[in-house]
């Protein structure tokens, strides 16, 4: 693999955007090592298993799945904080897959990451001025009264008071501290933000607090996100195309509203009845589908299609065929399923209602 | 009579910084059978209230009453609580993994728990149970997992095991503090369906406590608002949800994503809670609030009832959920007219009322019938802010409303 080869850029993107990444049969396998001395690998965590998916220039693609599904392992692959095991990450159509540190450091800047915990990911003994001006003392591009400016623009920007530029992270509160991280990604001005879990930890007031300046950069730099979430409605709030993932690959894929009103597959269909609505009487009316079991092993996934075991329409053909995501029958090209036997409209997949039992 | 019936509980911490006033007087009650959901944010005393009820709070300094089956638990000497503690009332805590010990097995856990309690059983019986119970819980193999340790199950398993244990010993009341926050959607939908449906087998009464309130618009029957150590507001499920009456719980309420808008721009609650140490005067959410009068910065409104006189029981309105008949005739009854309501009566729990969260009370001065969410009730409000605002408050809303959306000053 050449270092920054130009790579003809894809020409069959199903949005018609203008693509910032693409992301090509991405893999990323974590040994398991047995005992003795060797330490041979015995088996493969399989957190990514050949996920293909494009970022749109200036929108938000939302990432949604359960604990362990390998969104996380996804995003760290895109920021290259951890290499690949097989296939391609294009931004801007070069490749930058597994590139060498000093090859990569130009693309730092382009691609940013917001964490979640907004406790765990500052240094509690750096004062909020360094730890936001560390970006441009680490890529040199500003030094001293330069950088006091930039910090206090980025801090007034975000919503911070600059004056308190000299405060150490515990003077702040869990929301405040979101946004310095999130100042802290906008300082080298990067085309893509990568967003994991950015407001779970977060009260729901002050949720939307950070959504809102989130959507508000966007606006203003011409951002991209990547937005990794569980909850359901945070992310249909903020995406402009969703992707849903199951064990390490992509269960659906689509525009928003296609994947939340028409949605194909099965285990999307479960997570969104599964989704808690603020609402008791859509709480109530709602056909819930209670999968059973728990998330098979990503260690060992199951034959055939990932989901077949916890599935309620799985058949004896998804435990030996795996399904290829595309488009299915009546969908627009743009959103596409890898189930057999995708969901028809109207149809309930629930068992008997615990409602009725009541 | 209630289960359980709070009054006035006040718990307070002293510590370097001063008196952290975590609970100011809260009254509740919880009957057989019933949900009561509580709900706030971080640091509204939700946790603290709860875990006082059972002595868990260390240092803290307790007064009111906690009537729970005839005796008061607080000041409760600790042999006596520990025959309730865990017998009477279980608890299930939010995070399963730090709250089971990991060098003991499931099943030994378990079997310590029925056997602390009921001690003439012998430890092969209390096995029998604990297996017994994980499959009730809906554990697969119970027998195979019983000796299984907490890391080899998983986040809802962990859970799962947890509620085993809290409904080893038929507990009148189970406090769930965030008992899914932890675990993920689907997770979560199957440990609620666990919960409600143990709950029906048995008529515990449960104590929800969350921050979410989707999942209090999923299992309780009422829903109790807390803010800075509160009540804010009380009521029913739907008077919750549809007809709020404090503005601090139709901020929670807008703020949160809604499928008919995505995209739309969110309406947060400006600022951020304050600090227990140095509470604002009078209301303490008088800072936040988009509706600040001048009595707010100075009086501290008190939980009174609420909403419009002239509504007809709303029998026909989707109660048939949460009007399960009960032991003690609440059932149906689930709204009774401002004047059978005790006016300004901060503590509910008078004799004459049928249950003290059956009604709608909220802790602010805004006109009692402005409850709801309509442009009409939104005129309501409007007009008792302008008439009720001079000097300060005005300066206050000026503030909130040139910054919606600003954190507030830096704490400390």
């Amino acid at each position: 693999m050449s270092d920054t080869s130009v790579q003809p850029f894809p020409t069959e993107e199903s949005l018609g955007d203008d693509v910032l990444v693409r992301v090509d049969n991405l893999v990323k396998y974590f040994p398991v090592r047995g005992g003795g001395l060797i330490r041979r690998t015995v088996a493969n965590v399989q957190a990514v298993d050949g996920v293909s998916l494009a970022i749109p220039r200036g929108k938000t693609l939302g990432l949604v799945g359960e604990t362990g599904c390998g969104k996380s392992t996804l995003a760290r692959c895109i920021a290259g904080l951890i290499p690949a095991t097989s296939g391609k990450v294009y931004f801007e159509g070069k490749d930058i897959t597994n590139l060498p540190r000093r090859a990569m450091q130009p693309y730092r800047r382009e691609i940013q990451m917001i964490f979640q915990d907004p406790y765990g990911s500052l240094n509690p003994r750096r004062r909020v001025g360094a730890i936001i001006g560390e970006p441009y003392a680490i890529h040199k591009t500003a030094t001293g009264a330069e950088r006091k400016k930039a910090v206090q623009d980025l801090m007034a920007r975000v919503g911070l008071n600059p004056e308190h530029f000299n405060r150490f992270p515990a003077e702040f509160s869990g929301g405040q501290r979101q946004r310095i991280g999130v100042a802290r990604a906008l300082a080298l001005r990067p085309k893509l933000i990568i967003c994991d879990e950015p407001v779970s930890a977060l009260d729901v007031s002050i949720q939307a607090q950070v959504l809102n300046l989130l959507a508000d950069l966007q606006a203003d730099f011409g951002l991209s996100y990547l937005f990794i979430a569980h909850d359901l409605e945070v992310v249909r709030h903020v995406s402009d195309k969703v992707t849903v993932m199951y064990l390490g690959r992509i269960a659906e894929t689509g525009p928003g509203n296609s994947i939340y009103d028409h949605s194909r597959h099965p285990y999307t269909a479960a997570l969104l009845s599964a989704a808690p609505a603020a609402d008791p009487d859509s709480a109530a009316a709602r056909q819930r589908i209670i999968l059973t079991g728990d998330v098979p092993s990503p260690i060992h996934p199951p034959s055939g299609c990932r989901f077949h075991p916890r599935c309620p329409k799985a058949q004896e053909l998804c435990s030996q065929e795996e399904p290829a995501l595309e488009p299915r029958a009546g969908d627009p090209a743009s959103h596409l399923t890898a189930c057999h036997f995708p969901v028809e409209a109207g149809e309930i997949l629930a068992r008997a209602g615990r409602r009725e039992s009541r | 009579m209630s289960l359980l019936e709070v009054t006035d509980l006040q718990v307070s911490f002293p510590t370097a910084d001063g008196l952290v006033q975590a609970v100011r007087g809260v009254s509740f009650g919880v009957e057989r059978g019933r949900t009561l959901g509580i709900v706030g944010e971080s640091g509204s005393g939700k946790t603290v209230l709860t875990q006082s009820l059972l002595g868990l709070t260390p240092g803290g300094r307790i007064s009111g009453k906690a009537m729970f089956d005839g005796v008061n638990l607080v000041g409760l000497p600790n042999n006596q609580m520990r025959e309730i503690r865990g017998k009477e009332i279980a608890v299930i805590f939010q995070d399963p993994l730090t709250s089971l010990h990991p060098l003991y097995t499931v099943g030994w856990q378990i079997v310590e728990m029925i056997r602390s309690h009921e001690r003439s059983i012998s430890k092969a019986q209390a096995t029998e149970r604990a297996i017994e119970l994980l499959g009730h819980v809906g554990i697969p193999r119970p027998r195979e997992r019983v000796s299984d340790y907490p890391h080899q199950f998983s986040g809802g398993m962990r859970q799962r095991a947890m509620i085993a244990m809290a409904i080893s010993l038929n507990p009148k009341l189970i406090i769930a503090d965030e008992p899914t926050t932890a675990l993920d959607a689907t997770v979560q939908a199957q440990i609620l369906d666990l919960l409600l449906r143990l709950q029906q087998d048995s008529d515990t009464a449960l104590l929800m406590i969350t921050h979410d309130l989707g999942v209090v618009a999923d299992i309780a029957d009422n829903v109790m608002v807390m803010y800075a150590g509160r009540a804010a507001e009380k009521a029913t499920k739907r008077d919750i949800f549809y007809q709020p009456h404090h503005p601090y719980t139709k901020g929670l309420l807008e703020s949160i994503p809604h499928s008919s808008a995505a995209g739309d721009r969110l309406i947060p609650i400006t600022g951020q809670p304050p600090s227990l140490i140095r509470l604002p005067p009078g209301c303490a959410f008088h800072p936040r609030c988009a509706y600040v009068m001048d009595r707010c910065l100075s009086d501290q409104p008190g939980l009174v009832a609420v909403g419009d006189p002239n509504r007809a029981a709303p029998a026909s309105m989707g109660y048939s959920d949460a009007a399960q008949p009960t032991s003690d005739g609440l059932g149906g009854q689930s709204w009774r007219t401002l004047d059978e309501a005790p006016l300004a009566a901060p503590t509910a729990g008078s004799a004459a009322s049928p249950g003290p969260i059956g009604d709608h009370r909220s802790a602010c001065w805004l006109p009692a019938d402005a409850t709801g969410l309509s442009e009409k009730v939104e005129a309501v409000r409007v007009q008792a802010v302008e008439m009720g605002r001079t000097g300060k408050a005005a300066k206050i809303a000026e503030a909130i409303a040139a910054a919606p959306e600003s954190e507030g000053s830096v704490i400390a």
